[in-house]
């Protein structure tokens, strides 16, 4: 029965700030995440992608426990999240495990990378010392790193082989779930591109599930099987990534679709209007609506939701899903 | 030499220019020419040169920097030319543009004011004059309700906002030359494309040529004719842009085009180039890139290699760049 259970499923999650303006002002609410439900399955990876503030790395850390949801539950192998901060929540941790942007911010500055990638081993107490020195020199190996690189500092190594120790040392304690937030967007194209074969390896030789936290499409498309696009805190559209990235269901996915930028296309893509609004200041109805070109009456009263279209393709807009005809947009009031 | 194919006069020429930071070589050896209105890009990865070859010719890098070479301006010498050309150069025939627009604009005072000194240091207007040209210039970037934005402090804009603002400012010294260094790598991608979008519309508009300085090859080919692709200080590669990825013909340039994961067609491994860039102060003796180049063999260790001229405006530096069909082949 537990194996029928994914390995990670979030449902309903909900976190809230309290915002303040200028020094005086009222403090206002913000949804960063407003509702999110998702499934990572054992060795495969989600990856959840959208633009800065649409909640995609509050999600990421919600599901590792790193902070508590104001509303919702998050299941890990079929067992609710031991409240963080707990002894259970610890010893859960070492099942679970992030990747983040900046590989040098994510290290110790002042210690040997070979220390930090067993110092997960410790903490867990795995091993005898000399098992935890075979250990690191094993992951060394898995990601491309040299046995002697153990011994230096992180400001000795490129930003590709710290983003190398830090996935080392992630995998130190055999997590069953991996979370990367933006792993490889601090790193040069040509390293991106070896961080990313390196994940789909390590994938294949350990076998973890992924949620892959990324801004950049391509990047998604490449190292996941599932993809769910994120706007203003809730996930709008859910897929394939070839199903979405090639007839995109919803407006927001198509737009950010037609603005990766492509040799050899030009002067044919969709430019939305307007900035992304502020969280603190939600439209009402369909977030997106007074951006979207073909929002109608219903999208500006009522909140889509995100549910199955007939070829099993979650979607949350009233156009998608046939229930409003396409409108004209409407227009956003001039702010 | 450059491989462009400049006919008349270029507006800018750098011939020759190297520099270097405490003896380290941060450039070395750059031949660039930028005809009047054109977009040109320069790509590479971080560390390649491609800022700094434009903070040099614009006077703008500290003084322990080493700088040789020439950098025409029209018929003005720009290396080594006395402040005050300098001064006028820069904001005026030549404007400039950063990555991150927030720390470029200051955030004491409105932008308004920020445009309209721009008017009066490089086109002498001032009071209601300067206000309302201020205005028009906010209307031709694109930000809505000028009027009012004229007085907002830009922690009140968003950041694509400020980055129309930067923008602005550019287009008060009616510049002949804009040179944007990263424009819109701090932006979201759909923010990131009404940026490229604008730019494309205002030298459309004003005629100003482009000079589009990116990490992100998609981002230069939208938007530029002639790509020169960079690496460990030097033009390794120069082409008209459909040619460039039709048929890259340094090893480098394919490995940039091979890095970067499709859009369609099946997950492959990606042709990821192995090892980094090297370090300033440990640069191979002969062609930078042969310690990761797939093709490398004995004399590309030899000497720095020169370009070779492929076809019309298409020239790579590498000695075997002649047969880059054959290349091609072999790595398919």
């Amino acid at each position: 029965m537990r194996e029928a259970a994914p390995l990670l499923r979030a449902e309903g999650l909900v976190r809230r700030y309290a915002m303040r303006r200028g020094a005086f002002g009222r403090s206002v609410e913000v949804r960063a995440v407003a509702g999110v439900s998702l499934t990572v399955e054992r060795g495969r990876t989600l990856g959840l992608v959208g633009e800065s503030g649409c909640g995609k790395s509050t999600t990421g850390r919600l599901v590792l426990g790193m902070e508590a949801p104001d509303a919702g539950s998050v299941a890990f192998e079929g067992k609710p999240l031991p409240s963080p901060g707990s002894a259970a929540w610890r010893a859960q941790r070492a099942r679970m495990q992030m990747v983040f942007q900046d590989p040098l911010g994510a290290l110790d500055r002042r210690l040997p990378v070979g220390a930090q990638i067993a110092e997960p081993l410790e903490i867990h107490g795995i091993g005898g010392k000399a098992e935890r020195a075979a250990r690191v020199e094993a992951l060394l190996g898995a990601v491309g790193l040299r046995a002697d690189q153990a011994m230096r500092y992180p400001h000795e190594l490129s930003g590709g082989q710290r983003q190398r120790a830090v996935l080392a040392r992630a995998l130190a304690t055999e997590p069953a779930l991996l979370v990367c937030d933006e792993p490889i967007s601090a790193l040069d194209v040509s390293i991106q591109a070896q961080v990313m074969n390196l994940l789909v390896d390590l994938q294949a030789q350990f076998g973890m599930g992924v949620l892959f936290v990324s801004h950049d499409l391509r990047a998604v498309r490449q190292v996941s099987h599932r993809v769910a696009v994120m706007y203003l805190g809730q996930i709008v559209e859910e897929g394939e990534p070839d199903a979405v990235l090639h007839d995109p269901a919803h407006p927001y996915s198509r737009a950010l679709v037609s603005a990766i930028p492509h040799p050899g296309r030009a002067g044919q893509r969709m430019v939305l209007q307007g900035d992304p609004p502020n969280p603190a200041d939600r439209p009402s109805g369909c977030a997106f609506h007074p951006r979207c070109p073909v929002a109608s009456a219903l999208c500006a009263r009522e909140a889509p939701v995100l549910k199955p279209r007939p070829d099993g393709r979650l979607v949350a807009c009233h156009v998608a899903q046939g229930e409003a005809a396409p409108g004209q947009g409407i227009l956003a009031k001039a702010a | 030499m450059p491989a462009g194919v400049v006919t008349g006069a270029p507006l800018v020429a750098i011939r020759g220019l190297r520099v270097a930071f405490d003896g380290q070589p941060a450039l070395r050896g750059i031949d660039l020419d930028v005809a009047p209105g054109e977009a040109v890009g320069l790509v590479g990865e971080s560390g390649c040169g491609k800022s700094v070859t434009w903070l040099a010719a614009l006077g703008l890098l500290p003084a322990r920097a080493a700088i040789a070479g020439q950098v025409r301006l029209g018929e003005t010498e720009l290396l080594g030319a006395p402040a005050t050309t300098l001064e006028k150069v820069r904001g005026g025939r030549v404007a400039m543009i950063f990555q991150d627009p927030a720390s470029s604009l200051n955030p004491v005072h409105r932008i308004g004011r920020q445009i309209t000194e721009a008017l009066a240091l490089h086109r002498g207007i001032t009071g209601g004059a300067a206000r309302s040209e201020a205005r028009r210039l906010l209307d031709q970037v694109g930000i809505p309700d000028a009027g009012r934005r004229l007085d907002a402090y830009p922690h009140e804009l968003s950041g694509g906002q400020n980055q129309r603002v930067m923008i602005a400012i550019a287009l008060a010294g009616r510049p002949e030359l804009l040179v944007a260094d990263e424009p819109t790598t701090a932006l979201d991608v759909t923010i990131q494309a009404q940026i490229l979008a604008l730019l494309q519309q205002l030298r459309r508009e004003t005629g100003m040529a482009l000079v589009l300085i990116s990490h992100d090859l998609g981002v230069v080919a939208e938007t530029c004719e002639r790509v020169c692709v960079m690496y460990a200080g030097r033009i390794v590669e120069e082409a008209p842009t459909a040619r460039l990825f039709a048929a890259p013909a340094h090893p480098y340039t394919r490995g940039l085009l091979g890095a970067l994961p499709p859009m369609d067609g099946p997950r492959r491994r990606l042709s990821a180039i192995p090892g980094g860039v090297p370090e300033p102060w440990a640069m191979p003796p002969g062609c930078a890139f042969a310690p990761r180049c797939p093709h490398r063999i004995g004399p590309c260790d030899g000497a720095v290699p020169s370009d070779a001229m492929l076809a019309t405006g298409h020239r790579a530096a590498c000695i075997r760049a002649t047969v880059a069909p054959l290349l091609a082949e072999a790595a398919e």
